[in-house]
């Protein structure tokens, strides 16, 4: 049992195990939304895992516990915040962490993620993934709160790459730079997103592929997957929007090819938070992803063999 | 080098505010700096998130409220409110406590007087939705403690909110919630008294008997039961102790009987 446990790891089938809860198999999950809880309940539909939004749990209780803990019961979970801020220049919120230790406590997570980005200033909450300069001081910051968080929850935890619209004169260091050293500094692992990555490569003016290039594959713990909005900026240039809102686009699932061929098959989430579609078309984005990392381990073992 | 901290809190004025100008310094991706400018079609990305997904909660939270006076007056008059009162905690879940005082005060929802008792319905609403859980008390259970003694206590189900209203509260909220209707037409003169309990997983809103209000709001100030009756006997002279107690039996309102 050990050795064969031992083997499907190495084939990278089953994910680093980061909080000690239980395995994460390297498949395709999605976002667990109230307009699902019954097909998901009545059918058990064959998909690798869940992710639930914390924040959405930070009620007493009622219908979102009652069918968490039944979802729970079924599928592996990962968890993953919204709200801690670990961009920004303040202290973490204490209770906020009291409180994602206590979700980590009843429902168990094979996964916790937070983004680099900043969402409180002072005591007013702006419910947005706020930006932050590249630079030493908020290098220091967010590997000071990451510290904090992975000593709360007693865990890894991993660390998103944001998608962004402005950048910062301030900066000093590229995203990617600062991720690794995040990564050296705390031992957290990341979280890549890799339309967050397509997203700021046609907002900022770089290479998608490079960034995915040189990113850090080796402490890759999940991967994100979203659907974009197009508007255009004041020159009228390409300027998107991670809405949440549709299916994934072409150009991300090509660049998800890429980047597993770099990170191996790895957990992979189908983010779709607005106008949510009906159980069979989110179902089948999910499917979709299956194939590639299905796809990519045929092609590893073929070229390994 | 400016601190981070400076940065910070510009930019978070500038989201708030849609008149402010855009946090410098920011550079556009031609590298060329847009700070001082009117706030820029990326900027304004930040802001459209913040006060989109806000008024997004707000009307999933308040949805007969939203129906009451159109989509467009009411997205307006919460940008006002998340203005005046943004979100002070990451658990979204409780932000819009006080929308309905707002509402109240809120001059130009004048023209629907009922608005902000709907509005606190449906707070009542929402916050039984999320919270604490707790086992109901049977019929057996309760005749098995003695309820004829005066001097029992009852605790009720932590999800029990009470909405008094000198307006026809349910009712409106029944015929623009349940049935769709913009505007309600024939209204029962006089007020209502809500009880918004959820004993399992769906919430259960009811029109309160005369006195019926004054009852279970003492009973939940942790009256005896004979002290929640005299007070709702003072109010409502007719009131029926029998005929309350089981309309909070059955309505899975009581926990607990000591
Ligand atoms: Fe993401």
């Amino acid at each position: 049992m050990d050795q064969a446990t031992a083997q499907v790891t190495a084939n990278g089938v089953i994910a680093q195990n980061l909080t000690g809860n239980g395995p994460m198999p390297s498949r395709a999950g999605v976002g667990l939304k109230p307009e699902h809880y019954r097909d998901i309940l009545d059918a058990s539909p064959d998909i690798g895992w869940f992710e639930i939004h914390a924040e959405n749990y930070m009620g007493d209780g009622g219908p979102p516990h009652a069918y968490l803990t039944a979802v729970r019961e079924r599928y592996p979970l990962s968890l993953h915040g919204v709200g801690l801020s670990i961009g920004g220049a303040g202290p973490l919120d204490k209770n906020h962490l009291a409180r994602l230790k206590a979700l980590v406590d009843r429902y168990q997570p094979a996964l916790f993620s937070e983004h680099l980005a900043w969402s409180s200033h002072d005591t007013v909450y702006l419910n947005d993934l706020l930006p932050l300069p590249y630079m030493e001081e908020t290098l220091a910051t967010v590997c000071a709160h990451i510290d904090e968080v992975q000593e709360a929850l007693q865990c890894q935890m991993l660390l998103e790459n944001p998608s962004t619209y402005v950048a910062f004169a301030e900066t000093s260091m590229s995203e990617v730079e600062f991720l690794r050293e995040v990564v050296r500094r705390t031992g957290c692992g990341l979280l890549l997103d890799v339309s967050n990555v397509f997203v700021q490569a046609t907002n900022h003016g770089f290479s998608a592929s490079d960034y995915l290039d040189s990113f850090p594959a080796e402490h890759v713990g999940e991967i994100h997957l979203g659907g974009h909005a197009e508007d255009s900026d004041d020159d009228g240039e390409a300027l998107l929007i991670d809405d949440h809102g549709r299916g994934v686009a072409d150009s991300v699932w090509a660049l998800y090819s890429r980047a597993l061929s770099r990170t191996g098959p790895k957990p992979t989430l189908i983010e779709w938070d607005n106008d949510v579609p009906s159980w069979p078309v989110l179902f089948a984005e999910a499917k979709r992803a299956d194939a590639v990392i299905a796809d990519r381990r045929s092609n590893r073992v073929r070229v390994s063999a | 080098m400016i601190p981070f901290s400076d940065i910070e809190r510009d930019f978070a004025w500038a989201v708030l505010d849609g008149e402010a100008s855009v946090p410098g310094p920011l550079v556009g991706k031609s590298g060329r700096a847009t700070s001082g400018k009117t706030v820029t079609r990326s900027f304004a990305v930040y802001q459209n998130n913040v006060y989109a997904s806000l008024i997004d909660a707000l009307a999933s939270r308040f949805p007969v409220t939203a129906r009451l006076v159109g989509e467009e007056f009411f997205q307006a008059m919460a940008r006002i409110y998340i203005g005046c009162e943004p979100p002070r905690s990451a658990v979204l879940l409780r932000y819009g406590t006080s929308f309905p005082d707002f509402v109240v005060q809120f001059s130009p929802a004048g023209s629907v007087p009922y608005l902000a008792d709907v509005a606190r319905l449906e707070w009542a609403w929402h916050a039984a939705y999320h919270s604490a859980d707790a086992t109901q008390l049977t019929l057996a259970e309760l005749t098995e403690a003695g309820p004829d003694a005066e001097d029992i206590t009852i605790s009720l189900h932590p999800s029990l909110g009470v909405v008094r209203a000198p307006f026809p509260v349910v009712t409106i909220w029944q015929i623009s919630g349940r049935e769709g209707k913009d505007e309600p037409t024939q209204l029962p003169d006089g007020g209502e008294d809500a009880l918004v309990v959820r004993p399992k997983l769906d919430v259960e809103v009811r029109r309160l008997p005369e006195g019926g209000a004054v009852f279970v709001l003492a009973l939940k100030g942790g009256a005896t039961l004979q002290e929640a009756a005299s007070s709702a006997m003072q109010e409502a002279p007719a009131f029926d102790l029998k005929a309350n107690l089981a309309g909070l039996i059955t309505s899975g309102a009581i926990v607990s009987v000591r």
